[in-house]
Formats: structure tokens, sequence, C-alpha cells
């Protein structure tokens, strides 16, 4: 059912519209886009272009309104309810901008909850999160609540947590909006470094233009439709845009 | 799972302490008032709760309860003893008497007349002397609690001497008795003793204490009594319950401990409901996250309600044990007023029943919450 050949997520004319009448909002106006396993793949664009609806729809979090959406070669209209439920379970990790992180589980307990919802005994499911503990770098903190880490420490717990059951799937949302410049390249890095593989496809969701150098392919988006696919070479470009873009908006 | 549900509960301690409160206080004031109005309840009835040996009271047809007496003429007595089925039948006297106390203060005491062979109707359990030494002139005997409120501070002991409506009485025997509705003192004596102890009057019979001879269905005796006599005449266990049924209906004790328990069940609720509401609320991204990560609302559904169910069990237990130690000290203090009550099993399925209903009203509630929540908030 899922290949590592093919896009791990493709889109073909994906719209998404909230409410109704003259209150009716079109977050997004058809969108053709495919995400490539073994590639880092950034989704920019300015605040309410859609960035964070398009990642809830690929990642099964909302229905489309019109459109098809295929991930990791299923087709997401196959998937309903309980069963869309274990497929995110198994197959796709979250990173999300306010950590989110459990704050009565320390460190490692905190990273080792996927493990725990697929229904790996908790000793099991500990000791394999302390792997992915250390490789964040995070051993000698492993115990520590979320209360005692700081925020650049929470969202590597985050990180470990989103990879503890290998998903085909990383889907970051903003994992620097909170952080200082020096915490949010710390862990910009630490993504490109453990989350990237040939059979995983990330997503990252960010504002912020420093880490572009960090992407195998950039995605632009304005008013709800994609304006510009950039690859690493690109990112001169890709800057022009983004600076049109924020004047427009302004 | 429910380690899972287990760590986010008690993850919040200030809320988690709350919520056990609410279902304590709840449990504590539904059980301990519940209690407290079986126990008075009982009280009333207390005297024919120590008469264990009689399987009928037979009595006026128009009495209406143990202290509603219709003193009735010696004669009755004979009537009964003639009824098939009765094995044996004998009198029993029950009165307000006026007993001088140490200090010179009057006081009213139950004087109960018991029959001067039998010694049917003495009380079960004597601490000092026996129903015998009734036998000796002007003897009596007295309940420890009663002796403790006509000689305050004194030894307890026989040999005192009580003035009852001005007649010498000699104790001769100290008992434990069912503490009776109205913390009065209960003295016992020979039938023909109390006729002596009372005010004169024509009639002095208030009971004829009856048992069924054996093969014999005392509900039946006791209709083959009414009829052939005329009189009333009442099982054990239906005098009891008539008895108790009497004060519930033309007292407002039953109102009055019903808006205790009432209030105890709402403010018990609302704290218990309303602090696990604000525990979801607070929660409500860590359930979104679960929700993105795969947790299915049937889980998440197991999750409240296993989070509940603690604080419901724990709850309980500490409201539950707080009564009966309440009930012990009571006990173990000498206080009359409380003493002899009990957490009856019935009241502790009942305050079991009310912190369920808690604990589901609260669940649902946060419940709804989380079941409509859609994953995708996390990302906002």
């Amino acid at each position: 059912m899922t290949s590592a050949s093919g896009p791990a997520v493709c889109c073909r004319g994906v719209t998404k519209e909230f409410g109704s009448g003259e209150a009716q909002v079109r977050a997004l106006r058809g969108i053709d886009v495919d995400i490539q396993y073994g590639q880092m793949t950034l989704l920019v664009g300015p605040s309410g272009c859609g960035k964070t609806t398009l990642i809830s729809i690929m990642a099964g979090l909302l229905d489309p309104s019109a459109g098809e959406v295929s991930l990791l070669g299923c087709n997401l209209r196959s998937l309903a309810g309980s069963r869309l439920v274990r497929f995110r379970a198994e197959h796709i990790g979250f990173v999300f901008q306010q950590y989110n992180l459990l704050p009565s589980l320390t460190a490692v307990e905190n990273a080792a909850v996927p493990l725990i919802i697929r229904g790996m005994r908790r000793s099991q499911a500990i000791e394999r999160a302390l792997e992915l503990i250390t490789e964040v770098g995070l051993r000698d903190r492993a115990q520590a609540l979320p209360a005692q880490l700081s925020g650049g420490q929470q969202q590597r717990v985050a990180i470990a947590r989103a990879l503890v059951h290998e998903p085909r799937l990383l889907v970051c949302d903003e994992p620097t909006a909170a952080l200082d410049a020096q915490s949010g390249r710390t862990v910009m890095n630490l993504i490109r470094r453990v989350t990237v593989r040939s059979d995983r496809a990330v997503i990252v969701v960010t504002h912020d233009n420093r880490v572009f150098d960090l992407a195998d392919r950039i995605i632009a988006m304005s008013d709800g439709l994609i304006d510009l696919t950039a690859t690493e070479s690109e990112q001169s470009v890709l800057r022009n845009h983004q600076q049109r873009t924020t004047e427009n908006h302004a | 799972m429910n380690w899972l549900a287990w760590k986010m509960l008690t993850g919040d301690r200030t809320k988690y302490l709350g919520i056990v409160f609410g279902v304590a206080f709840g449990t504590l004031l539904i059980a301990q008032q519940a209690s407290i109005f079986v126990g008075l309840m009982r009280r009333t009835s207390s005297q024919i709760i120590d008469i264990t040996s009689a399987d009928i009271w037979v009595m006026d047809q128009r009495q209406r309860n143990v202290d509603d007496i219709r003193p009735m003429p010696d004669s009755r007595l004979g009537r009964v003893r003639g009824v098939t089925g009765v094995e044996w039948a004998v009198r029993l006297s029950k009165s307000m008497i006026r007993v001088r106390t140490l200090n010179g203060d009057f006081t009213q005491g139950i004087l109960v007349g018991v029959d001067d062979a039998s010694f049917t109707g003495a009380p079960l359990e004597m601490l000092q002397g026996h129903h015998a030494d009734l036998r000796r002139p002007d003897g009596v005997i007295l309940d420890f609690d009663g002796y403790r409120q006509l000689f305050p501070g004194e030894p307890v002991t026989v040999g005192r001497v009580l003035d009852m409506n001005d007649r010498r009485a000699v104790v001769v025997g100290i008992c434990r008795v069912t503490p009776p509705f109205q913390t009065f003192p209960v003295i016992y004596t020979r039938y023909s003793q109390a006729v002596q102890f009372m005010p004169p009057q024509r009639n002095t019979l208030s009971f004829i204490l009856a048992r069924a001879e054996r093969g014999q269905q005392p509900q039946k005796l006791a209709r083959r009594i009414s009829r052939q006599t005329g009189l009333k005449a009442l099982t054990w266990d239906e005098f009891f319950w008539l008895n108790i049924g009497y004060y519930i209906e033309n007292t407002g004790i039953p109102v009055n401990f019903g808006i205790t328990v009432t209030l105890g069940f709402i403010v018990g609720g609302a704290i218990a409901g309303q602090t696990f509401y604000l525990f979801t609320l607070e929660n409500l991204r860590q359930f979104g996250s679960l929700k993105a990560m795969g947790v299915t609302n049937f889980r998440l559904i197991g999750m409240i309600l296993l989070q509940a169910s603690i604080v419901g069990i724990m709850g309980y237990g500490i409201g539950l044990g707080g009564s009966a130690l309440f009930f012990e000290l009571m006990e173990r203090s000498g206080q009359a007023d409380l003493r002899g009550m009990w957490v009856p099993w019935q009241v502790a399925v009942i305050a079991a029943a009310a912190v369920g209903v808690i604990i589901v009203l609260s669940s649902l509630l946060s419940l709804r919450r989380v079941l409509v929540l859609e994953p995708a908030m996390v990302f906002r």
C-alpha cells in the first residue's frame, strides 16, 4: 500500500472552504502539489495563506472540500473514521509549534507516547524512546518534566516523539516560531539531520527565511494558491518572491 | 492508555485533589446525614428494638406509635391469652415519669414496667446487677446514659436512690439500651411496681407482648388476635415500621435531612464537576495532540471515564471513611446524642449511587468538549 517510490503526498485540485454564504472563506483554491520521499520540503508564505490548512489536509486531520489527496499511496477518501486515525498513528509524526508535550510526563515518557498509543508495553516503549531522546542530545534530561526544559529542549523532545514510531511522513508546523534565532536554528538543523531519509517525507511549515538553506525544496503559497516552487539552488528567487508578497499584504 | 490517563489526572495535583475533595465532601454529607436520619428514626422505635423475645405487640386499636399510649384495662390480657396459637402473653407498661436529679432538678424519664414473673421486656444488656434484682423492694434498673444524666460525674454503681414522682426507688441494676429518640433516662421496674410510680389512673396496661406457638406464623396470629379481641395486633416488624412511618409522615425530620442530603449532592457535584471540566479544558491541547497522533474517540472516552472513576472511588472512600470515623468518635466520646449510630450498608450504597451520578455528569460535560474537538486545532 505504501511505497518509497512515487510521491509521499499527492494533492490534485485540493480546495478547502470554511463557513457558508457571505461568510465563506476559501482557504485553498485548487492546490496541485507533490511531496517527495527523502526530501525536506518547506511550506512558506504569509499568515493566512493556507499553509496550515494544507498540511492539516495532507496529514488527514481535515477533509478537503474538493480535490483528491493521496497519502503514502492511499487515497484519503478510502480511509475514514477509525481507519484514518489508525493510519495516522502508524505512519505520520507531528511536531507542533507549541510542542504540546504532556506536562506530567517526563521527556522520555512524552517521547514514548506514540508507541503506547499503538499498544506497545510501556517499558518497551520507553526503552525505544530513550534511543530517540539520546539521538536528539537530551539523554541527561530524559527524566526531566517539560516545565524543567527550555523551549528548544522541549521541541527536541517533540521531535523525538514524532519519530519514535518510524513514521513515513513527518509534519512540522512552525517548529521554531516559539524559539529564539539560535535555538530555532539548532532545532532546524536537528530536523534536517535526524528526520530526512530515503523512505520518509518531511514537510515543514515556517515563516523563517533564515532556514531556507536547509530545505531540499520550498513551496511558496499566497491566498490559497501555490505561487512558486523552488529548489535549494533557487533560494534568491524565492526570497525576492517573499519580499514582494509581504509588501502586497502590508 | 490507562497509565496515560492516570498520569494526566495526577499531574495537576491541585485539580486532582480538588475533584477528590468535591466528591469526598458530597459523600461525607450524604452518608453522614442519611445515617443520622436513619439512626434517629431507629431511636423512635428503641423500645421495640430492645424487646426481641415477643413476636407480637398488642395495643389499643387507636394507637399510632410506640409513644402514643392508650392505656387498656388489665382484662385485655386474658383475651389475648385465650387466642389459639398464643404461647404466652404478658403485660408491659410504658409511661413518662418525673425524676429528680442529683442537684435537685427534675427531668423526664421513660418508665417501663415489665412482667413481674418472667421479666419479659427487661433490658438485654446488663452492665451491673441482674433482672431478678427487680424483685427487691422499690428496685429499678437504670440505663447507663440515664445514670450519667441523673448523677453526672459520679461513679456508676448500683444502690443509688432515686426520687420518682415523689416515691423512693433504688437502682438495683445498670443496663445499656438502644438510645431513645428523646434522650431521657430509661427506667425498668416490675409492672406492679411501675403502677405505683405512675400518677394514679384507671388503666395502666400499655401493651401486651405475645409469643406465637411453634409452627404459628406471627403475621397470621396477629390478624387472628385483632379479629378476636378487637385490639390492634402487629408483628415486631410491622410495629417497627409503623412507628417509623408515623414519624416520617408527621414530623419535619425527613424534609430537613432530605434538604441537607440534597445540598451535599449538589455542592459536592458542583465542585467535582466544575473542577473536572476545568481540568479537561486546560488539557484540551493535549487531548487534541493525542487525537492527532492517533487516539480514537473511543479510547478518549475510556481515558476520561477512567479518570472520573479514579477520583470518584477515592472521593467516595474518603467521604465514607470520614462518616464512619465521625460516628466512631461520637461513640468513644460518650456523647449520648449520637451514640449508637453508624453508617448502614444501605446508606453506603445510596451514597455510592450518588457519587456515580456525580461522576457520570462530570464526565459527560468533559467528554462533550473532547469528542467535538478537531485534531487540526493543535495546528492553530
